[in-house]
């Protein structure tokens, strides 16, 4: 049993288990799905700094703190109890186009020649985990929700706002993916 | 505790978000470059049983395992949900990584994405200090 959880999961179980976090959530408790509202507890928490935006009851959405906190003890049990023997398999296509940007090493889940602690005081660092991060959580607050919170809460229950969300977060992805990181690996260099 | 259940609900979400890849920053470019249909596959499944969970609630007006009404906010539209989705998408492009899996790989022991993670609450913090100012 725990071999066979060690695989890889196909896309169909990771889907489905995924869509069922939507029914599981309001069966539970009346919860809409959505992460990036997380954050928004969290400044509310701990630095509200007298703004109105910040100045609500984020206990009452504390349930969503516990949630976040579990995934986070599941990527923990993922990763290191149920861990995949065998490396990641990424397309070749997509391994061509990221050595043409300067990566070499294709191990593991993020590319260990950005995302390493040892960069953290440099420019690599500073786009990449600082300036990406800011930009996740800047505009996932100012769009009003994200992957989960859009993309599969807000389109299970036929939200036209976040069909337009999805449709232009794609885009933003695949406009930085396309024009945004060859220039910034070209800087990196 | 009665918040502890969906704590265990995420733990099984953090395991999906790590067994099926969805938090490697390469799986996340392949879906950008439309290079594997692994990350559609996923997010389309998911809204597809999403979407026929929904409905058969509302249909059969279920209630909560409590008896609570269950009734799901709308989400509205403005401004902020163009502006705001593009720069969410340049971000996820370039950490590989939305809200949810950002919480996964910090349990998985990327510790530079706590540093990204920190950056995040800090972007949802100026949102919130700039909101009036911005166009909605």
């Amino acid at each position: 049993m725990i071999e066979f959880l060690k695989q890889p999961w196909h896309w169909s179980v990771a889907g489905v288990l995924i869509g069922l976090t939507v029914p599981t959530l309001l069966l539970l408790g009346n919860k809409t799905f959505g992460l990036s509202s997380n954050l928004r507890h969290i400044c509310a928490a701990v630095i509200p700094a007298n703004l109105d935006f910040f100045k609500y009851d984020w206990k009452k959405e504390s349930w969503n703190l516990f949630f976040a906190g579990g995934i986070l003890v599941g990527g923990f049990i993922g990763t290191h109890l149920l861990s995949n023997p065998n490396e990641i398999v990424v397309n070749e296509k997509t391994i061509a186009d990221l050595k043409e940007l300067g990566l070499t090493d294709f191990a593991g889940m993020l590319p260990s020649e950005i995302f390493d602690i040892k960069y953290l005081f440099s420019l690599k660092g500073l786009i990449f985990f600082v300036f990406g991060g800011f930009l996740v959580g800047f505009g996932t607050r100012y769009a009003n929700g994200c992957t989960s919170g859009h993309a599969i809460m807000g389109l299970s229950n036929l939200q036209v706002p976040s069909l337009i969300a999805t449709i232009t977060f794609m885009a933003g992805g695949i406009l930085m993916t396309h024009f945004g990181l060859p220039l910034i690996f070209n800087l990196l260099k | 505790m009665k918040n502890l259940k969906y704590a265990i609900v995420g733990i099984i979400f953090g395991i999906v978000f790590v067994k099926a890849e969805i938090i490697s920053w390469f799986r996340i470019q392949e879906m950008f470059r439309f290079q594997s249909f692994h990350m559609f596959s996923v997010i389309g499944t998911a809204v597809v049983v999403g979407l026929i969970s929904v409905q058969i609630i509302k249909r059969l007006n279920l209630k909560t395992i409590s008896g609570e009404q269950i009734s799901i906010n709308g989400k509205t539209f403005n401004k902020g949900t163009i502006i705001g989705s593009l720069l969410f998408g340049f971000g996820w492009a370039i950490t590989g990584a939305c809200p949810g899996p950002l919480f996964a790989e910090v349990g998985s022991g990327y510790w530079a994405i706590l540093v990204t993670l920190l950056s995040a609450i800090l972007g949802t913090w100026t949102y919130g200090y700039f909101r009036d100012k911005l166009p909605h």
